[in-house]
């Protein structure tokens, strides 16, 4: 009876199906805990979570110096910037867009810093669907190498006011 | 040992050979169904909590119903600003207002019915509750009146008027008066003796449950407090990184009282409408502790895309802790129907594997809505979780609609429809009214689960090609780079918009004959009319 109290000497050790049924569960807690830093090495895509405080008037200084620097073309009144193979980029988020717009090429890798210059913003590459956090006052460096060649939008996934749902970006990825 | 259905006639505990505890004479009564004493003090408490916790449900419910006719995106009712007004009128209403007036409520009810006392402080009762109920109405017109468009989670630097977070405080500080009172209560039972030996299970699961509230409002303290001197001025900066980790202290370890307070009321239904008895007291006791000890560090599944934390962290923080937890609740999710099962085989319903399944009594609502609450817990809203809280697939479905997807399998699917389930029994029992309408009650469980999972699966099947929650146009119609989803989101947006109405159907049908039977019912004289 669960509403009653026990009777004396209430603790046994499982017996039977139930004490198979803990050791099961037991086991598979086991093989997920083994299998998170496994997968950590073993596969391609991580949340390393590097990062590096900036006060977000700097990071927007630099941002501009990257896109004067890189600067390859314009694409809806927005520039696009490339950085060299192995380089550095920089995108800015805040209320409502992301600027620049981004262009890599496949294979090669790169530095991406991501940081806000007003409140929290999300970054989602869409369709291949991955996700990070954007913070002001943090500088967040994802290690990126992209697989695919292709136009990719970017959506801020945190709500950051009435324009979120508009707030998209772009990064293209050539041959 | 007697069994404890009501609805089987002669089959309850001696109440003359009963203590009575600790209650001085006329301040408590003998409830003729069950032979527990009421206190009478603690009981007040009780219906009110209950009360004003049906109130935010509608409240959220409505809300809910505007939302999810938004997210369907061939229907697009509302306007982009009353979408994220709704969104965290919603979110604020039913995760911290329905279910904290209910738990509140339910601790009180653990350890004055169960533990045969009477509550330690009638006065700290009503302080708590009035924080409480004045915090909670501050909150809802702070939002309505579009002071505090922030969303529940409300992560700085993005501002909200200053009441907001003084009205979350309020609520913070009445929760916890509420929760020290329970923790007195069970001290002055055990110091008077009202019970011999160890606690209930079900007390038991309450005191983990209360354990971890005082750990949760005490990260919401250590984070509001600051938020709110910054939003008047006094603290001019609160770091955003910092504010997520203390947040999700609270928000995460939250849900986790609200777990160990639905298995509670999972045993406490499986005895009250099958008479099931805990099968290894030590067993669930012990699983009941794991929620305790591993489940702060688990906050860390929130943080997995963040900037600032190290990779190392994460893993440690999610898979160590995270999975002692998810083995406690494989342990009740094992333990909770076995009791079942055994109960209803005693009663000689023993044909074949599943015979006695067959032969649970899923017309009376307190069994159905807890059984269905522990389906759809376990397999949908546990599954869900712990796919999404490692960390590479938390990359792909960080803050997109996967998110609200899961947490409707636990929280509502879950710990809610276990709370609507108990209502079947607190109305007769401690309102001590009958339901009218009794088909709806029969019928609703099963609407508001059908529709909890249909949106559910909508919302994670749309979430899984990257449709973001919180987001009012899957669209983006005027943004300066236009994205595209796969078309099928349309078709998945709209089985969120029919599940998310049906599940609403289902919410009416709870609150109407709880309402009606709260304030017209007939009197329950005697016993509780077996459902
Ligand atoms: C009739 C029942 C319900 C329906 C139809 C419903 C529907 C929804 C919808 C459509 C959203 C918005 C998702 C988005 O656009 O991001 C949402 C968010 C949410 N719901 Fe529910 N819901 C229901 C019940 C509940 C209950 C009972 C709870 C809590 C106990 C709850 C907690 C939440 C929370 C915490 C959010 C997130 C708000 C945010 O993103 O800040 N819901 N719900
Ligand atoms: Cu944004
Ligand atoms: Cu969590």
């Amino acid at each position: 009876m669960s509403i009653e109290s026990p009777a004396k000497n209430w603790l046994h050790a499982p017996t039977g199906t139930e004490r198979a049924w803990i050791g099961l569960a037991l086991l598979w807690c086991i093989v997920l805990t083994l299998a998170m830093p496994y997968w950590h090495f073993k596969g391609k895509q991580n949340s390393t979570g590097e990062a590096y405080t900036v006060e977000p008037t700097r990071f927007a200084d630099r941002v501009q110096q990257f896109v004067d620097s890189n600067k390859v073309g314009e694409v809806n009144g927005t520039p696009i910037a490339e950085p060299p193979p192995g380089g550095d980029a920089y995108l800015q988020a805040q209320m409502w867009r992301f600027y620049p717009v981004l262009q890599f090429k496949k294979g090669q890798t790169y530095r991406l810093h991501i940081s806000s210059l007003d409140i929290q913003h999300g970054f989602a590459v869409l369709p291949i669907n991955m996700n990070f956090q954007v913070l002001p006052g943090y500088d967040h460096v994802l290690t990126i190498t992209p697989t695919m060649a292709g136009e990719f939008p970017i959506l801020c996934n945190e709500f950051c006011g009435i324009g979120h749902h508009q707030m998209t970006g772009r990064i293209i990825v050539t041959e | 040992m007697t069994t404890l259905d009501p609805t089987v006639e002669g089959a309850l505990p001696e109440t003359e050979a009963a203590g009575r505890g600790n209650h001085p004479p006329g301040t408590f009564r003998v409830c003729a169904t069950t032979g527990l004493t009421v206190d009478l003090a603690a009981e007040k408490f009780i219906k009110i909590n209950a009360v004003f916790a049906v109130v935010f449900l509608l409240l959220g419910g409505i809300a809910a119903l505007l939302l999810a006719l938004t997210r369907w995106s061939a229907v697009h009712l509302l306007n982009a600003e009353w979408y994220y007004r709704m969104t965290t009128f919603h979110g604020l209403n039913m995760l911290i207002l329905w279910i904290l007036f209910m738990e509140i409520g339910i601790l009180y009810f653990a350890a004055t019915a169960l533990l045969k006392s009477r509550l330690a402080s009638v006065k700290a009762g009503w302080a708590g509750f009035a924080c409480m109920a004045v915090g909670a109405i501050m909150l809802d017109a702070v939002i309505l009146a579009g002071k505090a468009d922030v969303m529940m989670t409300s992560y700085v630097p993005l501002r909200a008027h200053p009441t907001f977070y003084l009205a979350i405080i309020l609520v913070a500080v009445g929760t916890l008066i509420g929760v020290i009172n329970f923790l007195a209560t069970v001290y002055i039972a055990k110091r008077d003796k009202t019970y011999s030996g160890s606690v209930p299970l079900v007390v038991f699961g309450a005191i983990t449950a209360a354990i971890i509230a005082v750990s949760t409002l005490l990260h919401g303290a250590g984070i509001m407090i600051p938020t709110f001197l910054w939003s008047i001025d006094v603290i001019d900066h609160v770091d955003p990184a910092a504010y997520r980790l203390v947040w999700w202290g609270l928000g995460h370890q939250s849900q986790q009282v609200n777990v160990a307070a639905m298995v509670s009321v999972w045993y406490l239904l499986g005895t009250l409408t099958v008479g099931a008895k805990v099968l290894n007291q030590g067993v669930s006791r012990t699983a009941f502790l794991l929620y305790i000890l591993f489940i702060n560090l688990a906050s860390a599944h929130h943080l997995l895309v963040d900037p600032g934390v190290s990779a190392g962290w994460k893993i440690w923080n999610t898979s160590y802790a995270m999975y002692l937890a998810v083995l406690a609740s494989m342990i009740h999710g094992y333990t909770v129907p076995a009791a079942v099962e055994v109960a209803l085989r005693k009663q000689g319903h023993t044909k074949g594997l599943f015979g006695w399944l067959g032969a649970a009594p899923w017309k009376n609502p307190g069994f159905s809505g807890f059984f269905l609450s522990l389906l759809i817990f376990g397999f949908i809203g546990g599954i869900t979780g712990v796919t999404l809280g490692t960390e590479q697939i938390n990359i792909i479905a960080h803050n997109t609609l996967r998110i609200p997807g899961h947490f409707h399998a636990t929280v509502v699917g879950g710990t809610s429809l276990a709370f609507m389930a108990l209502a079947y029994y607190v109305v007769p029992l401690i309102f001590r009214r009958e339901f009218p309408l009794r088909w709806m009650c029969r019928a609703q469980p099963y609407v508001f689960a059908a529709g909890i999972v249909l949106m559910s699966l909508g919302m994670s099947f749309a979430g899984s090609y990257g449709v973001s929650r919180r987001s009012w146009d899957v669209e983006a119609s005027g943004a300066l780079h236009p994205v595209s989803y796969d078309p099928s989101v349309h078709v998945w947006l709209g089985v969120l918009g029919i599940g998310g109405s049906l599940a609403f159907v289902g919410l009416l049908m709870f609150v109407v004959p709880t309402v009606l039977a709260v304030f017209f019912g007939k009197r329950v004289e005697a016993k509780m009319p077996a459902w």
